[in-house]
């Protein structure tokens, strides 16, 4: 009863991230009401684009800028059943990118011996505008 | 604010601490410290609160972020198996809620998510 009554308010969630992960607190923002909105259990996926790409960027080091490195926390999204971060694929060719320069961000499948598959998935901006389409919410940061 | 309210104190040694009694800065944490921060919790601690208390410790230094509850016993599920990745077990041990309680005693933040 009270799972039915669960099942008709889920609804899918993209947190949009187009800014780099310092010099502003939108990065930082938007990930801590993604964590927060994963105790709510909505279907929650995230996007990044535009300079938004950057917050995925491997080997991190704030150290000379005074601010916390947050970029380890997106490894911990798979604990809290995110599982579909998108990379347009355009921003990253815009900025000199590939795949081979994001972090490695991964979910553990318990079904499956708590194998690890990849969080990540890059596409292209046609691609993003349909997944973008099919969502209920829009959270642009 | 006088120092008794806002910070712990071992031996002139001062630790500050929020209004919530959560550790400022977390690179001052030792076991003492967390004996003493348990003690206001009205906790008297076990190896299997230490274990709990390690093991947030070590997963706040991987990922940065003291994770929820739900996250917590999925994660205490893995490593230590279903009797341990169980909420009424961390319940026992942290009456007044495992990832609240428990990360103040590990020096952590406040878990994310806390609602």
């Amino acid at each position: 009863m009270a799972d039915d009554a669960q099942q008709q308010v889920k609804k899918s969630f993209m947190y949009v991230n187009r800014k780099a992960p310092y010099g502003t607190i939108y990065a930082l923002e938007a990930l801590e009401v993604v964590l927060i909105s994963a105790a709510f259990e909505q279907d929650v996926s995230l996007a990044f684009l535009d300079d938004g790409v950057f917050q995925l960027v491997k080997g991190q080091n704030t150290a000379g800028i005074g601010m916390k490195n947050f970029s380890p926390t997106f490894k911990a999204l798979g604990d809290y059943e995110i599982r579909q971060l998108y990379v347009e694929r355009e921003s990253l060719e815009e900025r000199g990118l590939t795949s081979e320069d994001l972090m490695e961000i991964t979910w553990e499948d318990e079904e499956d011996d708590y194998a690890k598959k990849p969080s990540i998935r890059i596409v292209s901006r046609m691609e993003l505008t349909e997944v973008m389409a099919q969502q209920d919410v829009l959270l642009n940061f | 604010m006088d120092a008794a309210t806002s910070a712990y104190v071992i031996d002139s040694h001062v630790y500050e601490h929020d209004e919530e009694g959560y550790l400022k800065n977390l690179s001052e944490w030792n076991k003492e410290l967390a004996e003493l921060i348990a003690k206001d919790e009205k906790i008297e601690m076990t190896p299997e609160h230490w274990e709990v208390v390690n093991f947030l410790r070590d997963y706040y230094d991987e990922y940065q972020v003291a994770p929820a509850i739900r996250v917590l016993v999925k994660a205490m599920k893995k490593t230590f198996g279903p009797e341990k990745g169980d909420q009424k077990y961390l319940y026992e041990l942290f009456p007044y809620g495992p990832a609240k309680q428990a990360c103040k005693i590990a020096g952590l933040p406040k878990p994310t998510g806390c609602v």
